[in-house]
């Protein structure tokens, strides 16, 4: 086991609510459910206006190699499928669901029946599960790699270093049944020998609670890996480095390491739909933030706008003036309460105006924060100068495409500059020029 | 409840939270750590060091006001960068220097070694350096003129211990006088201890890094040790430390080699530097034409960081160094 550590920093943790027990939102009188929830091609809408639908029917798929199918989150009637501008830019087809309340499950919804490693991973396409930590990339995919005789460990992301969310960690303590026998399933399937929960050493009942389901349960090659409770350890190629001591350069799948990594919640959400079979319809969010009246963690139905997530929260104490889904070091500020929740949303975090304002930049001193932050050693203020003069050479030489806009330099720079935005823009460089 | 929607909110990019470290706070951070060689400055000198800092400070505040108001630049006052500048020229010029001569220093320190290149993180050199190797060759006779500490009985004016060491004539002052600081030389460079607990400050408080004071201070007394063991001109460890404690060494180490602006980057290019700063120091000490080094080692190698900052590569996660394929 690796004792090395990559660079970090100190973000203030902020978990407020990790002492809150997740409440189960009451079905909303509408909800959109977008047709590109996933990294991949975006599924086309299989229901029309009028459809009657039920909770856990598919309701949109397309036959892409990367792609995952959407079910419906409630029972009731479609009333519209509407464009809208989504959070990432372009355009998103919504499916618009007048609730009946009712929650009528479909006919389909049982167990599936899996006897070897095709079966898996059709079930878990079926399931609808994409990458819960926030890439959304889909899982079935994720879970047959082409070396798939070479991959031995499996690695569960746990660490929840983004401040504010403490939706994995509440899930941890609550679904631990579910996380434990996902967990299973893929290492028997997948044919894996060991499994890790990386987990910051900042929620010690979470490992002591897990430790102990383990233990009750005789499970071995099952452990959990504290790590430092620095940001960012639950970074992909972070974790991978601290867990198995392998360095994992940009563009390297952890299966090319041996490693199948995943966030927590899609492994107890493996587990939920083999005990269930009920797909991926509903969503653990911490919601907080400084305009948040009530913060708390919500399970809410997929498609839940996120006003109605922050009514059931109290609504808002003051007004918001920025909005985030997910946390506020690689969460998606949008420009509108008036969206949907999607697979991977694990925070609504609603900031007042005096938390939101963008600090005014002011000249570099050249202290060396941002290089002594970056868990790559990067050296972003020479990234930035290569950035101004457009550099494509220098940014690729400088490594600019081993960025994995972990946001650490923006965060630690005293002179408030944008350097992990501009590492953004510089990969963009480096694509344009074509430099391999 | 009522459902209302906001539809305009702010948009921008991650990270959406920010340390509260930001350049005004590591100035006043840097401004704290020479106040305790202020107060032994003022106890060994008295109240005129008061009164030369406050022209200090308020003529270089007051030029990088005017700049940028003339200029129509951005106004960085509120930065305090101009507040240290102007502390470190008074602590690097004798207590009874004529207040005008301190001003052209502030005069060259803000407006032609920053301001002209570009304000704050462009300046090539350190800006309180240059301006007291400036005050130093055009006034030599005021920048020389030692004030006696308050200790010492009669006379008017004395010498440095390093001047003692380069003229002959005179009795060195003993180790302890000069770590505590009664002795003749600039404002705020005689005190060691005071320097030191303010260098120290700044490490605890990750403001410098220790690896350019350690190299600087480690160079100045190996290469001390070496010299006097070899020449046999006097106890070898005591001349070694007394060359630690005399003139700028502990000033320049802590405080002024240090500035992020115009000293190397990255880890191995700081021990470069460091070690450079020693070297250059002892080498004017020992065989230059001045009896102190310390300001223009700084400032050759303030000249030499960018051609340090392109030598040094740094070995990335990943593998490769940065020129590499």
């Amino acid at each position: 086991m690796s004792r090395k550590h990559l660079q970090s920093i100190h973000v203030s943790h902020y978990k407020h609510t990790a002492g809150c027990a997740t409440e189960v939102m009451p079905v909303p009188d509408v909800v959109k459910i977008s047709m590109s929830q996933h990294i991949g091609a975006p599924c086309k809408p299989l229901v029309k206006k009028g459809d009657y639908v039920k909770v856990g029917q598919l309701i949109g798929d397309v036959d892409a190699f990367v792609s995952a199918p959407i079910h419906s989150s409630v029972s009731g009637t479609v009333i519209a499928l509407e464009e809208q501008r989504s959070a990432v830019g372009g355009n998103d087809t919504l499916v618009v669901i007048e609730t009946d309340k009712k929650q009528e499950i479909y006919e389909g919804i049982k167990p599936p029946q899996v006897d070897d490693l095709a079966g898996f991973v059709k079930a878990i396409r079926d399931s609808g599960l994409v990458g819960l930590g926030g890439a959304s990339f889909p899982t079935h995919i994720k879970f047959n790699p082409r070396n798939i005789d070479e991959v031995h460990t499996l690695i569960v992301n746990a660490a929840e270093c983004e401040p504010f969310i403490t939706s994995d960690h509440r899930l941890m303590l609550e679904d631990t049944e579910d996380l434990i026998s996902g967990m299973q399933l893929a290492m028997k399937y997948i044919g894996l020998d060991e499994g890790f929960i990386g987990i910051e050493e900042n929620k010690p009942d979470a490992i002591a609670h897990l430790d102990k389901a383990l233990a009750d349960k005789g499970i071995t090659n099952i452990k959990t890996f504290k790590l430092q409770a620095r940001y960012p350890k639950g970074a992909e190629r972070v974790l991978v480095y601290e867990i198995t001591g392998k360095t994992m350069n940009a563009g390297v799948l952890p299966a090319d390491l041996g490693v199948i990594l995943s966030n927590v919640t899609t492994f107890a959400k493996v587990g939920e739909y083999f005990r269930t079979g009920m797909p991926l319809v509903s969503k653990r969010m911490t919601v907080d933030g400084d305009a948040v009246a009530e913060p708390k963690n919500v399970i809410a139905p997929i498609g839940t706008m996120i006003n109605d997530v922050i009514a059931f929260c109290g609504g808002y104490k003051q007004e918001p003036r920025k909005i985030l889904m997910g946390g506020p070091m690689m969460g998606r500020a949008i420009f509108s309460d008036e969206m949907p929740i999607v697979k991977n949303n694990n925070a609504i975090l609603a900031f007042s105006k005096e938390q939101s304002l963008v600090k005014e930049e002011t000249a570099c001193i050249n202290c060396g924060r941002c290089h002594q932050a970056c868990p790559f050693k990067l050296i972003p203020t020479a990234l930035a100068d290569a950035y101004e003069r457009r550099d494509a050479q220098a940014l690729s030489d400088l490594k600019v495409m081993q960025c994995m806009e972990c946001g650490s330099c923006s965060y630690i720079c005293p002179a408030r500059r944008p350097l992990g935005f501009t590492n953004k823009l510089g990969k963009a460089v480096v694509k344009e020029a074509g430099i391999k | 409840m009522e459902k209302k929607t906001y539809s305009n909110l702010v948009v921008s990019s991650a990270p959406h939270i920010v340390s509260n470290i930001d350049t005004t706070r590591i100035m006043a951070m840097v401004v704290m750590a020479l106040i305790p060689s202020f107060l032994v400055s003022i106890y060994v000198f008295g109240a005129r060091v008061i009164s030369l800092t406050l022209v200090c400070v308020v003529s270089a505040v007051f030029f990088e006001w005017a700049y940028n108001k003339l200029m129509k630049k951005r106004q960085t006052v509120g930065d305090l960068s101009a507040i240290v500048t102007g502390v470190l020229i008074a602590f690097n010029v004798p207590a009874g220097l004529p207040y005008w001569i301190a001003v052209v220093g502030c005069f060259v320190a803000i407006i032609v070694v920053k301001q002209l290149y570009g304000g704050i993180g462009k300046n090539p050199v350190n800006p309180a350096i240059t301006a007291r190797i400036v005050l130093f060759i055009s006034f030599a006779t005021e920048m020389t003129t030692w004030p006696l500490p308050r200790m010492a009985a009669d006379a008017t004016s004395t010498a440095t211990p390093l001047g003692i060491l380069a003229e002959g004539g005179g009795e060195l002052p003993n180790n302890m006088e000069m770590f505590l600081g009664f002795i003749g030389g600039s404002m705020g460079e005689v005190s060691a201890i005071a320097l030191l607990i303010g260098g120290i400050f700044l490490i605890w408080k990750k403001v410098i890094s220790p690896i350019i004071p350690c190299c600087f201070i480690g160079t100045v007394f190996v290469f001390a040790a070496i010299y006097y063991g070899v020449t046999g001109d006097g106890n070898a460890l005591q001349m070694a430390i007394f060359h630690v404690l005399a003139g700028g060494v502990m000033l320049g180490a802590f405080f002024m080699a240090t500035d992020y602006v115009t000293s190397p980057l990255l880890p191995m290019g700081k021990v470069i530097f460091g070690i450079g700063c020693g070297l250059i120091t002892m080498l004017i000490r020992l065989w230059g034409q001045y009896p102190e080094g310390v300001s223009f080692s700084i400032l050759i190698m303030n000249c030499l960081t960018p051609l340090i900052n392109n030598f040094c590569q740094k070995r990335m996660y990943g593998g490769a160094k940065k020129n590499e394929k």
